[in-house]
């Protein structure tokens, strides 16, 4: 009992000690992902990736001194709840910058939050554009830096009849909007367009109707876990990729490996960035996750923005010499940093310029790239086909 | 849009859908109609019976794997049923209202606990290669039709579930006495049934069943920690639709809605559908409140 009571008594002198001494130089940040519920299955690798990189300035020495503290909570694929722990973060925890989010959902409940307490969110995940923010950095690409390439790589493929399979909630509804335009632009058949709530699990219907419309290529945007059972499904109606193309705009090699990859096998995804990518500064992220996460861990694209996200933050705090949010969204515009898709930098509209990417999946996990953009791509908020007109200028 | 083919298609589907539905919603009806105990915790046995599904896959991988899931899943989720009942329901038995909060909590802890034995992310179970297969008609007025075998699978389950269910009700000794205390709990226990018993075996036969609609949801789509919660939902509105704690009712009512979304998404899409789905089961009930059928029960009147 009183060695027990003594090791207590130590323990708490300690932490005490410990939390005293740190106060002076902490910052703190936040780091936002559904580690529960349908999401899960992507965002808590993008965690890993986040906190990888705060693990690693602070190895450095931290940012302009600090030592950078990460305050990790649990979205829980709810946009209601995101919303709930981003004002949690900024009000409570005092964070100087969130890194986080995946769905659009989610992404829309948190920006009214960020714009009401002027602090800043560092948004990893590609998505529909037509949102343009002062308090959100967009990494993820925007539709003409993914969505609308890999449909002009389908329709040179020669593609012409295309079935829009989505999530219902807005990227999906938003990105098939864009699509629709395109088709209709373009002149090619819009076989059909069919969502499924956000975790949904019953394809049968949908599957049905594919099979009466008999598209040439399906465009995917489901999200989650869903695309487990849509994948399975449709095998299971005897749509394998020969005779159905997929192109998915949500499947990166880890839900590929969650899901089996006999079962996306030869299916494609439109991205900016795959594990595969060559390339020396790839090279070592890849090989310093998995060092840390464990030598079978997959990258996606989503994991490396989040990564990215940062080393972006952290040369735009240098820059500005300051944490204040709005001195450094103004110092991160233009402003050029390493990562692993190579050096990279922020547009004035606040997203990242970056090429695109077309991938076919093979048995392995692993994408191999069957196409790539001439270069990085500028980035558009708002695709001039679809919004005509609108533009996004924040600087 | 509306050609034959998707149209059966859809019957196909409504049928494998209401299949579903039953196995989910058989022992929700069974413990209300007998206990009038609200279990919350009913979908996490669904979970269960996946997760159990899933390490049968990893222990005897082959293409028996599922037979041996279904009993492994069926006990299992009927232990874990059995547990529940003695240590939760049974104590609560004389206060629905506590028996729902304490049944939610139980369902949280549950999922919970799934979440940190197998973690967040979902897991999966790959059809054996006799069920990958899929019956397509080539020619004739139906050409394009195509049925998967798994969908097959499912609704066999189901109809073996309901019969033997039926036999086990009509004919078994404890049959006669579930019927017994169905109707009149208090002159079934003065005339010496041990309603206890009937209540545990009742009550762990419907968390087993339930558990085998775990095995066949793995088929179809990952388990994930809250795979339950997508069907409980369902799952109720079977439950009042049909009548509360009527099987047969169960049964029609489960059919019903699985045809009233199969064939509306036929014309709309999955969300609408739902809307519509809950639309029915509303206006239903303003004409016929005592569901498809109406249990005379004494347990039910008060």
């Amino acid at each position: 009992m009183k060695m027990a009571f003594h090791t207590l008594f130590g323990a708490l002198a300690a932490s005490t000690m410990l939390t005293c001494a740190a106060q002076a130089e902490d910052t703190k940040v936040g780091v936002l992902q559904s580690l529960s519920g349908t999401m899960a299955i992507s965002e808590v690798t993008v965690k890993n990736a986040e906190l990888m990189a705060i693990d690693e300035i602070n190895a450095a020495g931290g940012v302009m001194g600090n030592k950078i503290v990460p305050v990790v909570e649990d979205g829980a694929s709810d946009p209601a709840i995101f919303a709930q722990k981003a004002t949690k973060l900024i009000t409570d925890d005092k964070v100087a910058t969130v890194f986080g989010g995946w769905t659009s959902a989610s992404r829309k409940a948190m920006l009214p939050v960020f714009e009401r307490t002027k602090n800043l969110l560092w948004y990893p995940v590609q998505f529909e554009g037509n949102e343009c923010s002062p308090n959100i950095m967009y990494s993820g690409a925007q539709p003409n830096q993914q969505i609308v390439p890999s449909y002009d790589w389908a329709k040179a493929k020669g593609y012409k009849k295309m079935f829009l399979v989505g999530s219902d909630y807005v990227f999906p509804r938003t990105a098939n909007l864009i699509l629709k335009k395109h088709i209709a632009k373009d002149g090619l058949t819009m076989a059909g367009e069919e969502y499924v709530p956000l975790g949904g699990t019953d394809f049968s219907a949908v599957i049905a109707k594919i099979q009466a419309a008999k598209p040439e290529i399906i465009m995917s945007t489901l999200n989650g876990d869903s695309n487990v059972s849509f994948f399975k499904q449709l095998a299971a109606a005897g749509l394998t990729s020969e005779k159905l193309p997929v192109m998915s705009f949500s499947i990166g090699e880890q839900e590929a490996k969650a899901m089996g990859t006999e079962l996306v096998k030869d299916s494609f995804a439109g991205w900016n960035y795959f594990q595969s990518l060559p390339g020396e500064a790839n090279a070592k992220f890849v090989k310093d996750y998995q060092a840390k996460f464990g030598a079978d861990a997959a990258i996606t694209d989503p994991m490396v923005h989040g990564y990215l996200d940062v080393y972006a933050w952290k040369a735009a705090v240098e820059k500005a010499g300051s944490f204040d949010p709005d001195k450094v969204r103004a110092a991160a515009v233009g402003l050029k940093f390493p990562s692993p898709m190579g050096d990279v930098e922020f547009a004035a509209n606040q997203s990242l310029v970056q090429p695109a990417l077309v991938g076919k999946l093979k048995a392995d996990g692993q994408f191999e790239i069957v196409w790539q953009s001439e270069g990085a791509i500028q980035p558009d908020p708002y695709d001039p086909v679809a919004f005509p007109g609108k533009s996004c200028k924040l600087h | 849009m509306m050609d034959l083919p998707l149209l059966v298609g859809q019957v196909f589907n409504g049928f494998s859908v209401a299949s579903l539905f039953i196995l989910a919603t058989l022992g929700l009806a069974l413990s209300f109609g007998l206990m009038r105990v609200i279990n919350m915790a009913h979908g996490e046995m669904l979970m269960l019976g996946g997760y159990l599904a899933y390490l049968t896959f990893l222990l005897v991988p082959g293409p028996l794997a599922i037979l041996i899931a279904l009993p492994v899943a069926f006990l299992g989720a009927a232990a874990l049923g059995a547990v529940l009942e003695v240590t939760v329901i049974h104590r609560l038995a004389s206060r629905p209202l506590d028996t729902l909060l304490a049944t939610w909590g139980v369902s949280l802890i549950l999922q919970q606990a799934a979440r940190s034995i197998f973690g967040a992310i979902g897991v999966s179970v790959t059809a054996p290669g006799w069920l990958n297969h899929t019956i397509s008609i080539a020619t004739g007025p139906l050409a394009g039709l195509t049925l998967p075998a798994t969908r097959i699978f499912i609704m066999v389950v189901a109809v073996a579930v309901l019969l033997a269910l039926g036999l086990f009700i009509t004919k078994s000794r404890i049959g006669l006495l579930v019927r017994a205390v169905n109707q009149d709990r208090m002159m079934a226990a003065a005339s010496g049934i041990d309603v206890r018993r009937v209540d545990l075996v009742v009550f762990s036969l419907g968390t087993g069943i339930a558990g085998l609609a775990g095995v066949v949801l793995a088929l179809l789509g990952p388990v994930t920690p809250s795979v339950g919660q997508s069907y409980i939902v369902p799952a109720f509105l079977v439950v009042v639709l049909g009548g509360l704690g009527s099987m047969v009712g169960t049964t029609v009512a489960a059919l019903i809605l699985g045809m009233v979304s199969a064939l509306s998404q036929i014309f709309l899409d999955v969300s609408t559908s739902q809307v519509l789905v809950l639309l029915f089961v509303i206006v239903f009930l303003q004409f016929r409140p005592q569901g498809v059928i109406a249990v005379r029960s004494r347990a039910l009147e008060d």
